[in-house]
């Protein structure tokens, strides 16, 4: 455990800085310089502000201030907006995405479970191809277009819903179920695939000779069994809810961390940019981590000691 | 029960050779996946839903006097008409002669896309399964590496960074689209080098590339074309995804995505501009979905019936 943990901890931290040696230097090779947007300042006010801003260093000096700062959690300032730091941007913007990640991956699991095992239930009966159906077509529908109908027929043409805006449980509803729609349907297929397979082993049968009701098989036996590859998609699921929220935050008009990269990168406002990258990447790396953990813990077939899984 | 005749039977003796014939024409692995990709139907049509966008996106253009790039500031946002199928936009182009448009444009960065993926990830792959040992662990650990990296980041990334154009977007999907396909053939590869045939091909003196082109490669590109198909809709809902973030295509280039992003600011009063580009990208994704699911069950042999 402890030798995987390390193992994995080390790729995580490769990863990483590969992702911000990256960031660094495409922020760097990116056309003009921060300031180039502003009107025309007398040289001396631009020295003035690449020193206070170390852009006056070379570039090694520069790159390992940014390493040091990263490791300390500090962002850095954003350009374009001259008061505030990186670290407000996400201690304002990442509390309201969060809430409504997490609505939607409740959302995604509790339909897309629930969706996928009906459908297993119901083998080739007009459940599963009805299921299956929804599910094929929630994949096909990119988040913002399924945003903009929502908006459109619940908002707009039915007024049930506010249109936009943050701040009430009504106005999370929307924006909620857009992003949950494509996961919604990507765990149905996945549950109802690992269900069909579970169902089909030796000790359902056992437990149906022995008497045991339809649901108790279903719900003690089958699900807990079939719910390991919907776990183990939870990471790639986390990095689905976070970009897709890029999109859906600003369709709905929610401040979150989202619709404020959306912005940075229409002002092409690169340390902000840089900045919220790395952050999002610390945040995948370590959900994808946290599932791998969790999945060893609920699955005592694995042993998290090898390093290789699935092998 | 229908009769059947005594005349339609004919004694063969009890030779063993003759009831050991196999009387059925032999069926090729691919003809045999083909019969059964043809008895799903969602899955044919997803591919007939597929051939007629793509001939529509050629075709399309000729049906009307109109093209994707003339503004007419007199017929601007017009509804659906026998004069504009489509409607027209808020600079009166002919949104049904923008759509086929976009569909080529589309389509192109979709299957581009993906075919690079496909030859890196096979080379890739490839080499990491068949060397094995140490070129394996590197190689594989270089792309583990790569994989953390989350997708779509990278992707914005490098747009902002490299500016926007079909090319960039393409070489941006890429960068590390290919991990996927490589994983997948280097675990192919892995599982059919240790079978006798690969054995006895390197007994009669073939080199590596004569293993993988002829058997290592042919014998693994069910699934490969399974990875292919669905890495399409994946590159298409990019597209579009990067477009609605203003990173996609500028104009006059337009792909489904900058329409679809166009269309929603417009929502409101004129949705046909959020709809024809919106669905147009929806069913082509459905399509190649459907058939990549279609392929893969055909090739799956517990489903044989």
């Amino acid at each position: 455990m402890i030798k995987y943990l390390t193992k994995r901890l080390l790729f995580m931290a490769l990863s990483l800085w590969l992702i911000i040696t990256a960031t660094f230097f495409f922020m760097r090779m990116a056309p003009g310089n921060p300031f180039t947007s502003e009107k025309k300042m007398p040289p001396a006010i631009e020295a003035n502000l690449n020193a206070h801003y170390g852009l006056d260093q070379p570039w090694y000096a520069q790159y390992g201030d940014y390493l040091l700062r990263v490791v300390q959690w500090d962002f850095g300032p954003s350009f374009k907006y001259k008061s505030q730091t990186v670290n407000q941007l996400i201690n304002e913007g990442f509390p309201v995405s969060l809430v409504l990640g997490v609505e939607a991956i409740f959302i995604a699991l509790a339909i897309g479970v629930t969706l996928g095992v009906i459908a297993a239930l119901r083998h080739n009966k007009w459940q599963d191809y009805l299921a299956m159906i929804v599910a094929v077509l929630g994949i096909s529908v990119p988040s913002f277009i399924m945003a903009a109908f929502l908006q459109y027929i619940f908002a707009m043409k039915l007024g049930i819903f506010p249109v936009a805006r943050w701040g009430t449980f009504m106005q999370s509803v929307l924006p909620a179920i857009a992003l949950a729609a494509g996961p919604t349907a990507f765990i149905a297929r996945l549950t109802r695939s690992s269900m069909l397979e579970v169902l089909s082993n030796d000790y359902i049968k056992t437990a149906k000779a022995k008497g045991i009701s339809g649901f108790n098989i279903t719900v003690k036996h089958a699900i807990r069994n079939a719910i390991l590859p919907v776990v183990s998609y939870m990471g790639p699921l986390s990095a689905g809810i976070v970009t897709g929220s890029f999109v859906i935050e600003k369709i709905f008009g929610i401040p979150g961390l989202g619709s404020q990269f959306v912005k940075s990168i229409n002002n092409r406002d690169y340390t902000a940019i840089m900045g919220v990258t790395v952050f999002y990447s610390i945040i995948l790396l370590v959900s994808v981590l946290l599932v791998d953990i969790l999945y060893g813990l609920i699955d005592p077939r694995i042993k998290l000691s090898g390093g290789k899984k699935g092998e | 029960m229908q009769e059947i005749s005594k005349d339609k039977f004919e004694i063969v003796g009890n030779s063993s050779v003759e009831s050991e014939k196999i009387s059925k024409a032999s069926l090729s692995f691919w003809k045999d996946v083909f019969t059964r990709f043809k008895k799903n139907k969602l899955a044919v049509f997803g591919l007939v839903l597929l051939i007629l966008l793509i001939v529509m996106a050629f075709v399309g253009p000729f049906l009307t006097p109109y093209n994707y790039y003339e503004n007419d500031l007199t017929k601007t946002n017009q509804p659906p008409s026998a004069e504009h199928y489509f409607g027209t936009d808020e600079l009166g182009r002919d949104m049904f002669e923008r759509i086929w448009y976009g569909a080529k444009i589309s389509l192109f960065i979709g299957i581009a896309a993906a075919l690079i993926d496909l030859v890196i990830g096979v080379i890739w792959g490839g080499i990491a399964g068949y060397k094995g040992g140490k070129v394996d662990e590197v190689m594989m650990r270089i792309a583990d590496v790569l994989y953390g990296i989350p997708y779509l980041l990278l992707v914005i990334l490098l747009m902002v960074v490299l500016g926007q154009g079909i090319w960039t977007m393409i070489l941006a999907m890429s960068i590390t689209g290919w991990i996927n396909m490589a994983r997948m053939v280097r675990g192919q590869v892995l599982s059919l080098k240790s079978q006798e045939y690969i054995l006895a091909s390197r007994t009669l003196g073939a080199g590596v590339s004569r293993i993988m082109g002829k058997h290592l490669i042919p014998n693994a590109m069910g699934p490969i074309l399974v990875t292919l198909t669905l890495t399409v809709p994946n590159a298409i809902f990019t597209e579009a995804f990067l477009s609605y973030l203003g990173l996609g295509l500028t104009p006059p280039l337009a792909s489904w995505g900058t329409m679809a992003n166009d269309g929603i600011g417009a929502m409101q009063y004129y949705p046909w501009r959020l709809f024809f580009p919106a669905m147009f990208i929806c069913l082509t994704i459905f399509a190649f979905n459907v058939i990549g699911d279609g392929i893969r069950d055909a090739l799956d042999p517990r489903l044989r019936k």
